[in-house]
């Protein structure tokens, strides 16, 4: 065992619910503090791997909390606590053998606000591959540049002013950017933590495309306060509710016959 | 609304008078406050130009200065022993300056006390430079070169009308006789016009001997009146001849000084006068302030010693403060957990920023001088002591640069699998860079400025060699004001003034550095 994850794409099994689709990340009895507090209790749940799993919910409820578990994010949080397994390929991302480094180049991260770094198009996107060693020389650098703006729908727009600030875009554009720098470094798993809570219908719409488009490739997990996005989005939902997973099911099923009193509550609109 | 018969617009806010009045008392409000703005901004500015404006005025007089000519031969017979590695031959040259004197003036060939007060034109130690050039180039001697060396400090400022206030008449033709050195003029047009003057001034010189002088000088001779009389005036001949006052249009000087209340004499003025008539005396730039070391006569001194002082003290205390302050910041900020032990070092670095400085100077004299035997007055321990100082305000002004950079950058680097040091350097530091180098030159700027604790570690001494090394004895600039500032010397007043323009300029171009460098910072995005 080298430590790190290995690259085949071996399936760890199939989701008790939807045998037709392999389990790309499973998480088992996750509990998160931050300090004293605890703001995850228990939650196991299983991913499936090309579709996108939504995370709905009330605001403070731990969305955003547990996906942050999922490429240790949280690590970088002062005082924060994560216990609890994780399988990814067979091995627990949170064991010390894991290097966290090497998980977030697996499993990408898109944040709500969009925060290109402050430099050009082009270096925004370049910057992960370089520090991965992914590409051999200038060319291939162009290739990945291109590859990943063309899969983030960016490629037209932006062509021909790779040179331009990355901040200098529109708000959905940068979105759609930071989509793009996650890809470049060929990831499995992309985590967005609402990515469209900043930006308005139109770029909201685009997004909602790419995501839908990018579901081929990747095991997209969105957290999202929009229920309707989530049933535009998504193939299965889970519904969190003050720190406790609720209920998890295809998206079809949670929001047309939920099991639980408060899955139906909430997407009801009588909280939250 | 509930009243269908009152319109809906009565009860409007805006046609509500209750409203308005509070509305006219808002904007009153507002007004007052940008008054209150422009009036603390007025008086700020009001206060910088007193202040910047009294030094300038004061230093003006300091840019330039009086040099007296002399052609000197350096015969091979007096300095044909002279080699490269010899000591510099100041007297020797000082006794060419002194026999053309003597020879100019021979008046003063009878007394040494006259021979004392004709020297004190030009002092010994001005021909210093000029000693010292000939020992550099040994090829000179046997040739004749012309030197300006610089006046005497207290007929500088005669000259410039800082010293002995006098008033100048022009007086015009005149008809002279002497008898035994008693001159006797007469005029057709009246001698009124000093008469005026001289009355305006309440100086009556033969009346009352305790007032002033009146000196007449015509070409290079000089009369002090002993009695004035509207067609005639009698005075006593002081230097050169009678024949003079036939020849040349005579002017008057009034000098309501008493000359015993005076640094300069009669006679100097005299002899002065008749150099300038010569056209020996030029006002030259006063380039020496910048090229020459620190001197016991204001005339030779220069604050060059002490730019290199500070300079070489800069230097150290740059070489360690920055690097250590900015690397202490970006692991207190981006690296250390935050716990009891780190709240403890932030709280700290606080107070150490606000320790006075002349503690820092009692430590350095300790630690540095006492228990690590490092010498005195040198710039590597200024250097040290002023690193120490500055260190706080470095790690203050970085940590403050680190955090205002977003959260958001460091969690996209993260994310997409930097390291945290990757993180740091590739997307942090940029960012903060323009803030930290501000931190750092601002300490810097501070650091030039400090004098109490390098006056405890002995960099207040008299330095009148450039030092080479941050181990020589060097001095620095604001101690050199303040020693400056502290001389009795009236001359030494207008010097301070422009080693305090010197010391402004200095921090003029550091804060223009930081300018430069975050304008430089920023354009790229
Ligand atoms: N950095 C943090 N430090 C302390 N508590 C936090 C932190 N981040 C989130 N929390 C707490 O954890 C709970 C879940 O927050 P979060 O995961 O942000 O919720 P959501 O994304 O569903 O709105 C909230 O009660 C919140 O106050
Ligand atoms: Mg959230």
């Amino acid at each position: 065992m080298d430590g790190t994850l290995g690259n085949s794409a071996a399936e760890t099994g199939v989701l008790p619910d939807a045998p037709n689709a392999s389990v790309r990340m499973s998480c088992r009895n996750i509990n998160v503090f931050y300090g004293e507090k605890q703001a995850i209790f228990d939650v196991s749940l299983q991913i499936a791997d090309r579709s996108v799993t939504a995370l709905i919910g009330p605001s403070g409820c731990g969305k955003s909390t547990f996906l942050r578990c999922l490429n240790r994010m949280n690590d970088t949080i002062e005082g924060c606590r994560v216990e609890g397994e994780i399988m990814m390929e067979g091995k627990d991302i949170n064991s010390p053998a894991i290097d966290p480094v090497l998980l977030r180049s697996r499993v990408g991260m898109v944040f709500q606000k969009p925060n290109p770094f402050p430099k050009s198009i082009y270096e925004n996107i370049a910057y992960g591959p370089r520090i991965h060693g992914l590409a051999q020389g200038r060319e291939d650098m162009d290739e990945i540049v291109e590859k990943s703006l063309r899969r983030a729908g960016l490629w037209e727009e932006v062509k021909d002013r790779l040179n331009l600030a990355g901040t200098s875009l529109s708000g959905g554009q940068q979105q759609r950017l930071c989509i793009a720098r996650a890809i470049a470094v060929r990831p499995e798993v992309i985590l967005m933590d609402e990515p469209c809570s900043a930006l308005d219908p139109i770029a909201t719409a685009r997004i909602e495309e790419l995501i839908d488009d990018l579901r081929k490739r990747y095991c997209i997990i969105i957290v999202t306060h929009s229920m309707q996005q989530a049933a535009r989005v998504s193939q299965r939902t889970a519904f969190f509710h003050l720190g406790s997973l609720v209920e998890v099911g295809d998206t079809d099923q949670i929001f047309t016959s939920p099991r639980d009193r408060r899955t139906e509550d909430y997407i009801t609109g009588r909280f939250g | 609304m509930s009243d269908p018969s009152t319109s809906p617009m009565a009860n409007a806010p805006f046609a509500n008078e209750r409203v308005l009045k509070r509305l006219r008392r808002r904007r009153a409000a507002d007004r007052r406050f940008k008054w209150y703005g422009r009036m603390a901004i007025g008086f700020a500015l009001a206060a910088l130009t007193l202040l910047l404006g009294s030094i300038a005025t004061q230093a003006v007089s300091a840019a330039t200065y009086h040099v007296v000519t002399f052609d000197l031969s350096f015969d091979k017979n007096t300095f044909g022993d002279v080699q490269p590695d010899s000591p510099p031959p100041v007297d020797r040259v000082y006794g060419l300056v002194r026999d053309d004197l003597l020879a100019e003036f021979p008046e003063t060939a009878s007394s040494p006390a006259l021979r004392h007060d004709l020297l004190g034109l030009v002092t010994r130690l001005a021909v210093l430079p000029v000693a010292k050039d000939l020992v550099r180039k040994p090829a000179e001697i046997g040739t004749k070169r012309r030197v300006e060396l610089p006046l005497s400090d207290d007929l500088d400022l005669f000259l410039k009308g800082a010293a002995a206030r006098h008033l100048t008449v022009p007086v015009g033709r005149v008809k002279a006789e002497e008898i035994a050195g008693n001159v006797t003029l007469t005029s057709e047009a009246t001698f009124a016009r000093l008469i005026a003057a001289a009355s305006l001034e309440n100086m009556q010189p033969p009346e009352m001997p305790g007032t002033g002088s009146i000196l007449m000088t015509a070409g290079r001779s000089t009369i002090r009146l002993d009695s004035l009389a509207p067609s005639r005036v009698t005075g006593t001949l002081l230097t050169g001849t009678a024949q003079d006052f036939r020849t040349y249009p005579a002017r008057a000087r009034l000098i309501p000084a008493p000359e015993s209340e005076r640094t300069v004499s009669d006679l100097q003025i005299a002899w002065l006068l008749a150099l300038k008539a010569d056209g020996r005396v030029l006002r030259v730039p006063h380039w020496s302030l910048l090229t020459h070391t620190d001197s016991t006569q204001p005339e030779l001194a220069g604050a060059l010693a002490a730019i290199i002082g500070s300079l070489l003290t800069l230097l150290v205390t740059a070489s360690l403060a920055i690097p250590v302050g900015i690397l202490a910041s970006i692991y207190l900020e981006e690296f250390a957990p935050r716990n009891r032990i780190t709240g403890l070092i932030e709280v700290n670095i606080n107070n150490l920023a606000a320790v006075p400085s002349i503690v820092f100077g009692l430590l350095g004299a300790a630690v540095f001088l006492g228990a690590f035997g490092l010498p005195r007055s040198a710039p590597v321990v200024g250097g040290l002591v002023l690193a120490l100082l500055i260190l706080p305000v470095v790690i203050i002004a970085s940590r403050a640069a680190l955090k205002a950079v977003p959260q958001s950058i460091r969690d996209a680097a993260l994310a997409i699998g930097a390291s945290r040091m990757q993180t740091v350097f590739h997307h942090v530091m940029p960012l903060a860079a323009p803030g930290m180098l501000t931190g750092a030159i601002l300490g810097m700027a501070r650091a030039l400025g400090e004098t109490a604790p390098l006056l405890l570690i002995g960099m207040v001494a008299f330095v009148a060699e450039v030092p080479r090394g941050p181990t020589d004895e060097a001095t620095a600039l604001p101690v050199l004001i303040y020693s400056w500032a502290t001389q009795a010397e009236r001359a030494w007043e207008p010097m301070t003034g422009a080693v305090i323009l010197i010391l402004l300029a200095f921090l003029i171009a550091m804060n223009g550095v930081v300018v430069f460098l975050r304008r430089k910072f920023e354009r790229r995005w």
